[in-house]
């Protein structure tokens, strides 16, 4: 019995980290942030195998399993790293995978790092306001909301049906405007489709549903490692800071906050890693896991950002120290694929406790 | 990533399974310490190796090497089939552990054999009412007299000390000594004189305490376990690890289990209080963290499993998760139920037997008790985040 990492997990975690260190500043990330383009870090990333990382190793890819995927989720998490990591590495080759399609090239080609799909999934997840999604045929008509990249190649999109389709952001029918959210370590856009080419890749809702719990784990994970960095930070700033002659550090209204975080986070990062464990392994577990993780992990993280902001004082407040991106970024994660109360509900009908 | 015990460890599954199967029926009922069900089915326990598993032989044990899955697989198979697991109380699971580590020849075939068989009960003579938790502040004085330690002081918070035999009890013996090197851990009859013990009635309305009062108690200068102001290391020998095992993952999930079929069971205005999505949503909450708990304990199983994994903070964060946890899971059953939530003691419409409003009271006392949550948040910090100390202020003189 093994309840952790393995050696090459380890491994992977640290190499990863390595390259982030470098690669993805706070410096580089805002330089994102000010427009600029993340070519360079997901270049780096798809040299180490990232995107490679779910494609099965008979398609050009390295098979490894969706633990692995979190594992290097809660690393771009704690780098605030801004890649299409979510879409292109987990949603996207997870469904690929599953589709009864050939889709060996494309899977190939996202494997190589020089294809990136984004993910549309909002009218599935919860449709909002402003947004519909309707296919006709075998064309796409209506608006996405906060689809996810900006730059992707093409588009994987799920309807009111559970259906996923894929579409190529070069589609003429397809207008793709910028959405700006308080989140500028990644963007997001709108997607308007007039008649745009929709290639089914599934009406099966088991994989629209495998599609969402892996995706949900990988947020989960990102959030785990950003809330983690905020705690980091917060412990490291509260040594260093000195007021009435002491480090912040040394009085328990300061040290009982991070101690407040750090409890409440520990358990996170077993939650994460028995969550991507099970999507692999526990089938009849996968799922409840996954919308508990990712609830859960939500509601922790609201509580860090806030806490390890304060225990910044003002500078936790200002662009100086750069806090706000960590904290902006927990706040999208929580958002993005299911909103915590959603998605606990979802898990009471899935223990059929209600029904929906 | 390994999830499962190997074949070895379920052919012993299937062993304590057919044990439980065969013998179940002689297990004792309810909370007795003392009566001869109880110390009956204590040694056939011991025999079979389902108890006081590791303890050698020589002193009454059963003699096994120490195996973390064995123990966790007897524990869950009780738990499962809700058999007595045993005999407890503080002289089995805290000074038996500190004999064996600290205590001489003599006293360990004095006293452990008696203990695990349920002949010795023992009380801990540890909090007083100025050293709760700056324990190390305590006071009770024992002064050597000739051949014999006189004692005078008062202890706080001695469970069982009614009904007990002996008392394990941290004295102060050298008044001299910096606080942590002035303090010795002493062993003495109950029924010496000058001992007064007084029930203490607390917020559940049960006296699950007692104060106890030493004046001019006489002690056999032997009855010392360690050296003479050893007795802070002595007691800390086996402290830390009271506190991770009184809030236990698992039994919070059997409460949420049970708090699920309440609210399945109880309406209001005949709609199921399942239904009613604020309560649910609480519950879900509760699940969540519950679930996140039980992973966390995995992670600590692993750790003692696996000598190279680095547990991180999750040992040190149990007790003070795991306590808040079982308190917020308790009132979450009592705000369901509305006013029936606040049925008590004899009250015909109780449900589960009182259990909800006594845990939910009990669990506010584990906050408290064997370190508070803000003690362990300061151990959290300084120990765990490396965060500076609270200056100390010196007594002043």
């Amino acid at each position: 019995m093994q309840f952790g990492l393995s050696e090459e997990q380890i491994m992977l975690r640290d190499n990863i980290n390595r390259f982030l260190d470098d690669n993805s500043s706070l410096d580089r990330v805002r330089a994102f942030a000010d427009g600029g383009d993340d070519a360079d870090i997901w270049a780096g990333l798809s040299e180490l195998g990232v995107p490679a990382l779910l494609v099965p190793e008979e398609q050009g890819g390295i098979g490894l399993t969706p633990l692995d995927a979190a594992i290097v989720a809660e690393c771009l998490g704690a780098h605030i790293a801004p890649t299409p990591f979510l879409g292109t590495a987990v949603m996207a080759p997870t469904a690929l995978a599953a589709s009864d399609g050939d889709h060996d090239a494309l899977l190939a080609d996202i494997a190589a790092g020089t294809h990136r799909v984004g993910i549309a999934f909002g009218e599935a997840v919860k449709r909002r306001n402003d947004a519909h999604v309707e296919v006709r045929g075998e064309h796409m008509f209506g608006t996405s909301l906060f689809a996810f990249d900006a730059d992707a190649d093409s588009y994987l999109v799920a309807d009111q049906n559970k259906h996923l389709y894929l579409i190529a952001a070069s589609d003429p029918g397809l207008q793709r405007t910028h959405l700006t959210t308080v989140d500028k370590t990644r963007r997001t856009v709108e997607l308007t489709y007039d008649s745009v080419t929709a290639q089914c890749i599934s009406r099966d809702v088991k994989v629209f549903e495998a599609v969402l719990d892996i995706g949900r784990v990988a947020i989960a994970a990102d959030t785990l490692g950003a809330a983690q960095n905020m705690l980091d930070q917060a412990v490291q700033y509260a040594k260093q800071r000195e007021q009435f002659n002491r480090p912040i550090g040394s009085f328990q209204a300061v040290k009982h906050m991070c101690a407040e975080m750090a409890a409440q986070l520990e358990p996170c990062r077993s939650m994460v890693w028995f969550a991507g464990h099970a999507l692999a392994e526990l089938p009849e577990e996968a799922r409840v896991t996954a919308c508990h993780t990712k609830a859960h992990l939500a509601e922790v993280a609201q509580f860090i950002a806030k806490t390890s902001t304060e225990v910044h004082g003002g500078m936790g407040f200002t662009d100086l120290v750069g806090l706000h991106y960590w904290f902006k970024r927990c706040g999208a994660n929580r958002q993005w694929l299911g909103a915590p109360e959603f998605i606990r509900q979802e898990a009471a009908v899935l223990q059929g406790l209600v029904t929906d | 990533m390994d999830l499962s015990f190997g074949p070895e460890y379920e052919t012993f599954r299937s062993e304590v399974l057919s044990f439980l199967a065969n013998n179940a029926d002689k297990a004792p009922k309810g909370n007795d310490l003392r009566g001869d069900a109880a110390k009956g089915w204590q040694k056939l326990l011991i025999e079979n190796g389902y108890t006081c598993r590791t303890i050698p032989k020589e002193f009454g044990g059963y003699g096994a090497e120490p195996d973390i899955i064995k123990s966790r697989i007897i524990a869950e198979e009780f738990s499962r089939a809700r058999v007595n697991a045993g005999l407890g109380g503080q002289g089995i699971s805290m000074l038996v552990p500190t004999l064996l580590e600290m205590g001489t020849q003599e006293q360990k075939e004095q006293f452990i054999r008696p203990t695990i068989m349920g002949e010795m009960l023992w009380c801990q003579g540890y909090s007083e009412p100025g050293a709760g938790s700056d324990l190390a502040a305590l006071s009770t004085a024992a002064v050597l007299d000739g051949d014999e330690w006189v004692i005078n002081g008062q202890k706080i918070w001695t469970s069982t000390a009614q009904i007990a035999d002996w008392i394990f009890c941290l004295v102060r013996s050298e008044p001299d000594a910096p606080k942590h090197k002035g303090i010795s851990f002493l062993l003495f009859d109950m029924k010496t004189p000058g001992i007064e013990v007084r029930p203490l009635v607390d917020m559940t309305g049960h006296a699950n305490f007692n104060e106890t009062f030493f004046t001019d108690v006489r002690v056999p200068k032997h009855q010392i376990v360690g050296e003479r102001g050893q007795g802070w290391q002595v007691a800390n020998a086996i402290l830390g690890h009271e506190r991770e095992t009184l809030a236990p993952a698992n039994t919070a999930q059997t409460r949420v289990n049970a708090l699920v079929d309440l609210m399945k069971n109880e309406t209001a205005d005949g709609a199921r209080l399942v239904d009613n999505p604020v309560y649910r949503d609480r519950l879900m909450k509760l699940q969540g963290k519950v679930m996140a708990m039980r992973f966390n304990e995995l992670r600590v199983l692993s750790a003692r499993l696996n000598p190279g994994q680095d547990p991180g903070l999750a040992r040190m964060i149990s007790k003070l998760e795991g306590t808040e946890l079982r308190h917020d899971i308790e009132g979450l059953a009592i705000d369901v139920m509305g006013e029936i939530g606040l049925a008590y003691e004899d009250n015909p419409h109780l449900r589960g037997s009182g259990s909800w409003q006594r845990e939910y009271m009990y669990f506010l006392g584990l906050i408290i008790g064997g370190g508070t949550s803000q003690i362990q948040k300061n151990i959290i910090s300084e120990r765990g985040l490396g965060m500076p100390r609270e200056p100390k202020f010196e007594k002043a003189s």
